[in-house]
């Protein structure tokens, strides 16, 4: 029981997170592998607060957030400005900067040796404690952010975002400031996915940067592509199977280590079986490579 | 009236070249309110880059483009658009994954519910607004005769249909100057008809059109003036009267 209840809480973790990014790999158009590097400042601005301050749960978690926004509009700034591929690489490049801070600052975040002991939220003298109890406040965020995300995509705001993913210089003729648009749905994106962060290094009690690094992005992108990219229960199904289904092979009987590697082949196997086969994802409404098959 | 039309769009001596090749040289030309200005001229005349110019989407190498009073030389393409000029596409563009109504309710300028913050605090002013811009954008589908395709994503419609909801974007967008890169090529008699007309009826409306085409007789029949264009430079320009009689354009397009 208390297993599978871990197992929806990542679920609830990784829907936050799926969620997020769809709004800018699925609504807007932009692959960003920057993802897991504002999950990591969500988690570690909360843990370092509560660990150095003992300040309260929700003061964290905005405090998160609110980092990871500015984060947000620190590397958006200048990525945003480029196009495309170059986009791409340059968020590869501060997802490896920010992973970089957090394994190197040593006296600061504690390096590889990570923050054990971060303290359980307590709102407002609730404690959240047991398995039950964290499923319930992840399933609360995640649907706040499914919420909002919702908000934002079914908006006139959303109406551009969908405009610039399919052609800029059409949205950019009728007026719309394209990096703005962009730059605002980037931080977000950013801002949501601290979300995640805070609910992970409170769960786990224990955070180090290997949970932040550039596999954690493409995790997170591979949930959006195979779930749907542009439609937001697409993400939530994806994090779904994509959580669940390499717990299955722990019944298979694979030895451990077999089985941590094997997960990597499948996601690997996975993602390139969608995007042969099936680029939109299960209910996904934006193709991958759309234009390119359209010329 | 000179004075009007001074005020309303003045270009004044546009240069660009691309990589030494000339595009533009030395282009001056002038519209008044609710005028309908044609350019001809052959491939490569600098046509497109004219518009391009204009809307900035390019920036030129040196020369002045002055606006209802306001320079717009080297402003940006969104800023320009929202002061009023928008413009189609050669290669004719248009959301094609979203329906053909959304790409009308895109195109509304100052939306409230494109800022970010009013969805979340002001949202019932975003959905009356937005229920406002449904009714307007029906009304203005009904007007170009594709209502019965709202619904239809805008990769459906016919080449045709796209064509006539390429301008009728510009009629959402309110502008007071369209600029229509060849709204007719490649179109059947019926929808040259529906589109000149569309065409001929914007200046009661109070807009002003400049618009490129290579159908000599659908050009010559809705302008009040045109402009001859060749290798970057105004070779001639008149009423359609004048032009039509023109020797040189006659050597270049009308034997």
């Amino acid at each position: 029981m208390e297993y599978l209840l871990h197992i929806l809480i990542y679920i609830g973790i990784y829907s936050i997170l799926s969620v997020s990014l769809n709004l800018l790999v699925g609504y807007t158009g932009i692959l960003s592998i920057a993802h897991a590097a504002f999950y990591g400042v969500g988690a570690y601005v909360a843990a370092l607060m509560a660990l150095k301050l003992h300040s309260p749960f929700i003061l964290n978690l905005l405090l998160g957030i609110i980092a990871a926004g500015i984060l947000g509009a620190l590397i958006g700034i200048p990525s945003l400005r480029i196009k495309d591929d170059y986009f791409v690489i340059a968020t590869f490049a501060f997802q490896v900067i920010v992973f970089s801070v957090l394994n190197n600052w040593v006296s600061f975040t504690s390096g590889p040796m990570g923050l054990p002991g971060i303290p359980q939220p307590d709102i407002f003298g609730l404690k959240i404690s047991s398995h039950i109890e964290f499923l319930i406040l992840v399933t609360l965020l995640a649907a706040l952010v499914f919420w909002i995300s919702n908000r934002v995509v079914k908006s006139p705001f959303g109406r551009v975002l969908k405009a610039i993913r399919e052609d800029e210089v059409f949205a950019q003729s009728f007026g719309k400031n394209i990096f703005a648009f962009k730059l605002k749905v980037f931080m977000i994106s950013a801002a949501l996915a601290a979300i995640a962060g805070v609910m992970y290094a409170t769960y786990i009690s224990f955070i180090d940067p290997t949970s932040f690094t550039i596999m954690e992005s493409i995790f997170i992108i591979s949930i959006v592509i195979i779930g749907g990219a542009g439609n937001l229960w697409g993400s939530v199904i994806g994090a779904v199977v994509l959580v669940a289904l390499p717990e299955l092979l722990r019944f298979v009987g694979l030895p451990n280590a077999v089985a941590a590697n094997i997960r990597q082949i499948l996601y690997g196997s996975l993602l390139v079986i969608f995007m042969m086969w099936r680029p939109q994802g299960f209910i996904g409404e934006y193709f991958f490579k759309q234009e390119s098959e359209n010329q | 009236m000179r004075e009007n039309m001074a005020d309303f769009l003045t270009v004044d001596s546009l240069n660009k070249s691309f990589d030494g090749i000339v595009a533009l040289e030395n282009f001056s030309c002038k519209i008044k309110k609710k005028g309908i200005l044609g350019l001809i001229g052959p491939n490569g005349a600098g046509k497109s880059t004219f518009f391009n110019v204009l809307t900035g989407f390019i920036t030129c190498d040196s020369g002045k483009t002055n606006f209802m009073g306001t320079e717009i030389t080297g402003k940006s393409a969104d800023k320009i658009a929202r002061m009023g000029i928008s413009r189609t596409f050669q290669d004719l563009r248009l959301i094609r994954q979203i329906r053909v109504l959304d790409n009308i309710l895109l195109c509304f300028r100052d939306q409230p519910g494109e800022k970010l913050r009013n969805t979340f605090i002001k949202n019932s002013l975003v959905r009356k607004k937005e229920k406002e811009n449904k009714k307007k954008a029906v009304a203005l589908l009904e007007y170009a005769g594709i209502a019965d395709k709202a619904g239809s994503l805008a990769n459906d419609l016919s080449y045709g249909q796209q064509k006539l909801l390429s301008i009728t974007c510009c009629l959402a967008a309110d502008a007071d100057l369209l600029l229509l890169d060849e709204p007719v090529s490649g179109l059947n008699p019926v929808m040259i008809e529906k589109i000149l007309s569309i065409i001929s009826e914007l200046p009661e409306k109070g807009k002003s059109v400049i618009l490129i085409e290579h159908n000599m007789e659908a050009i010559m029949q809705i302008s009040d003036r045109i402009i001859f264009m060749d290798t970057g430079k105004k070779i001639s320009e008149g009423t359609p009267q004048e032009v039509r009689s023109d020797p040189r354009i006659i050597e270049a397009y009308l034997d």
